[in-house]
């Protein structure tokens, strides 16, 4: 390779000026302040409050005006989302929500959910920053089983449903929740067997709790629809059993607390009836 | 639970303990080694043990025949202390660097551990004592398990000679030099040793690039020394600086333009030597996942980062020594240290010249050791090809150049001495002036974004 004296002598040129400009602006940044913000305890603001409103965060929802259709829980591709749906013992034409659990470990911020809900109960919210030392104190309970909420029935026309501040509710269930609380512990694989055998006496005297009874035991869906085939349309319940199933197969990993979830009948009767 | 309870006033203080500790640790543990380096690098010499040996065990030090064990047990004193001032050199310096190299780059650096992140050094080299020691399946286990110990051997026997001030220097070896430059080549041999070995082809590539490139350079980093040899006509460490003086027109490097230039390609072959960037082709994490190092763990990839960290020390003191007036203080002679000396154990006069000579001799290795982190986080990696080039096409032939200048310089000099002392003066005022210039450029380069220098939020 031909090199004149001329590259040769500017090729040198060039590595000198490169360092002495090079070296002089490294030198200007290390003299400047830094741009960076020390996340987390030296930011301005609480970094949720800087994030864009359409930021894709914890998902929230506002059991007030959830109508209890489950087309969030038929969206979510990861099947991160379980709902239980019951009749009232008090008003059989009244359905209650059992259990809403949505597990934030498992979610993909996709809001697919969000899209099909009609009364935009379902949001996701800014919210991120709740590391919780179990995997499993991740999932979010949106409905308390021993207090279930009745579910909301739209206005005909209606456009605008009432919700509670974006975020608040969430929020307070962070804050409400210790970072190193123990997780919630399940019953063995086992257990699942023994309520099973004991769920359709229960079942078939309430008339009420099939959703919960039907997972244990394939056989006994017949069984279970059969008590209470007056108020809820087959279709409805038969999708409420399969949802079931699965959280009671691999010992609800939604489960409220595995006693309450294996005699579900027991708890849910006392509570419904105030 | 959330991380930001409440807005604003959200900023959470170091606890006071940690303050406190990182501080102590901080201040006590350079100030504490160097104490410790400065007191008993004279006291174990042997005329002073051979003093104590006389009054205090009373035996003549001539023909006992346990002297020899007290002389080893001074040795391995002086050992242990050494490196230990490598161990906590370079784990201080990972930290520095990482704060360093975050200011550059816009960022904050460590800063959870601690002041200031300062006990994250600490916490990197718990964390890497308590991992596993991994063998991979079809290494050459024997050599695999042995080659960060020749990293380690070449490293830490470099401080044998390595002067830190006036008399603390282990030894003063009439081949000091000579005897740094081939202790070092077996640093080369730990890393082929560790690429051969790992049976793993990025540690061979990164193994065999570092052995064309430390061979390469060792060639201009050679020639470069030869020009302070040249001009102080001895290879000893001591006796190099001895030949300087404390000001800095009577440092090698501006007593001879050959020496100026040489004194950056010494720099810069010595940077390629120590693999670090812009020449760490041999470990180039974008290519080779970490280079020969790739599949070591625990405690020896925690030696082979002591070795590379604590290797800028030995960088930055040779270059001082050599180039830069080592532990020279300004006006000074160096007949007056012999002078307080006297017999016996020092007087505290004597004490304090050690002390101010080990001070200047420490801060200008800092001072060096921070250009090198400096250099490191702005310029990027070069290639192959280029690393070869430039040692070959650029830095051999100018390192040659320089030396045939500076026969004939010290021809004309010993003619003409004054020309010398011009050069020096001359020399020294191009450098304040360049300084300036550079710190003028700088500072333009802050206002020219509407910045301004603020070194606070460390
Ligand atoms: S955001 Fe996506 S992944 Fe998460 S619950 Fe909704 S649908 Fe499922
Ligand atoms: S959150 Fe929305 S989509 Fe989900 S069940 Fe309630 S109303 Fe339906």
């Amino acid at each position: 390779m031909n090199q004149s004296a001329a590259t040769y002598l500017g090729n040198i040129k060039d590595t000198v000026q490169s360092f002495w400009h090079g070296m002089s602006i490294t030198l200007s940044y290390l003299l400047r302040r830094p741009t960076t913000i020390q996340y987390p305890d030296r930011t301005p603001l609480p970094v949720r409050d800087t994030l864009p409103p359409r930021y894709r965060g914890f998902l929230e929802v506002d059991a007030d005006i959830c109508t209890g259709c489950q087309a969030c829980e038929r969206a979510c591709p990861i099947g991160c989302i379980q709902i239980n749906l019951e009749k009232d013992a008090a008003n059989p034409k009244q359905r209650v929500v059992t259990q809403f659990d949505i597990d934030e470990a498992k979610c993909m911020f996709c809001g697919l959910c969000v899209e099909p809900c009609p009364t935009g109960a379902i949001q996701h919210t800014r919210e991120f920053e709740a590391s919780q030392r179990s995997v499993r104190n991740l999932t979010f309970r949106w409905a308390d089983p021993l207090k279930p909420f009745p579910v909301y029935k739209v206005a005909k026309g209606a456009e605008y449903f009432p919700r509670a501040p974006l975020g608040s509710l969430v929020r307070a269930k962070i804050e409400a929740r210790r970072w190193d609380a123990p997780p919630p512990e399940f019953l063995p694989p086992e257990a699942p067997k023994p309520p099973a055998a004991k769920a359709p006496p229960p079942a078939a005297p309430v008339a009420k709790p099939s959703a919960a009874a039907a997972p244990a035991a394939p056989a006994p869906k017949p069984a279970a629809a059969a008590p209470v085939p007056e108020a809820k349309p087959a279709e409805l319940l038969k999708a409420a059993a399969e949802t079931a199933a699965p959280a009671a197969a691999p010992a609800a990993p939604a489960a409220p607390s595995p006693a309450p979830a294996a005699e579900a009948p027991v708890p849910t009767t006392p509570e419904v009836k105030p | 639970m959330s991380a930001l309870p409440t807005p604003a006033p959200a900023r959470a203080k170091t606890p006071r303990l940690a303050a406190a500790v990182s501080i102590a640790a901080a201040v006590g543990l350079p100030v504490g080694l160097f104490a410790l380096i400065l007191f008993i690098v004279p006291v174990l010499q042997p005329d002073l043990l051979d003093a104590f040996i006389r009054e205090r065990l009373h035996h003549d030090p001539a023909t006992w025949a346990w002297r020899d064990a007290v002389y080893a047990v001074a040795l391995v004193v002086l050992a242990f202390v050494f490196a230990n001032f490598a161990a906590i050199f370079s784990g201080i310096l990972s930290w520095w660097e990482r704060r360093v190299a975050g200011r550059i780059q816009s960022r904050i650096g460590p800063n959870r551990a601690g002041v200031g992140g300062f006990l994250v050094w600490i916490a990197d080299a718990v964390k890497l004592l308590l991992k596993e020691d991994l063998v991979p399946a079809d290494a050459d286990r024997i050599l695999f398990r042995a080659a960060p110990y020749f990293v380690m051997a070449g490293f830490i026997l470099t401080f044998v000679v390595l002067p830190f001030g006036e008399s603390i220097a282990v030894t003063d070896m009439n081949v000091g030099l000579f005897y740094i430059t081939s202790i070092t080549a077996l640093v080369v041999v730990g890393i082929l040793l560790s690429g051969w070995s790992s049976n793993s082809k990025w540690a061979l590539f990164g193994g065999m690039r570092s052995a064309a490139q430390v061979v390469s350079y060792e060639i201009p980093a050679g020639l470069a020394i030869m020009i302070p040899v040249l001009m102080a006509g001895t290879l000893s460490m001591q006796g190099i600086i001895r030949a300087q003086g404390g000001l800095p027109w009577q440092w090698f490097m501006f007593r001879n333009p050959a020496a100026f230039v040489t004194f950056f390609i010494f720099f810069t072959s010595q940077l390629a030597e120590a693999n670090r960037t812009p020449f760490d082709l041999p470990e180039a994490e974008s290519e080779l996942v970490a280079g020969y190092l790739s599949e070591y763990s625990g405690f020896r990839f925690a030696l082979f980062f002591l070795a590379e960290w604590g290797n800028l020390w030995v960088m930055a003191a040779m270059a001082v020594t050599i180039f830069l007036g080592g532990w020279q203080i300004p006006f000074v002679p160096n007949e007056l240290y012999g002078q307080l000396k006297g017999i016996g154990f020092p007087p505290l006069a004597w004490w304090g010249l050690q002390a101010a000579s080990m001070a200047i001799f420490a801060v200008k290795t800092i001072f060096l050791v921070n250009v090198i982190v400096w250099i490191r986080w702005t310029l990027p990696r070069i290639r192959v090809d280029q690393m070869m080039s430039l040692c070959w096409k650029y830095l051999v032939p100018v390192s040659f150049a320089c030396f045939l200048f500076t026969l004939l310089w010290q021809i004309a000099v010993a003619a003409v001495p004054a020309l010398e002392t011009a050069m020096g003066l001359g020399l020294t005022a191009a450098a304040v002036v360049l300084a300036v210039l550079f710190a003028r450029q700088t500072h333009r380069n802050i206002a020219a974004v509407g910045d301004r220098i603020d070194l606070s939020n460390w």
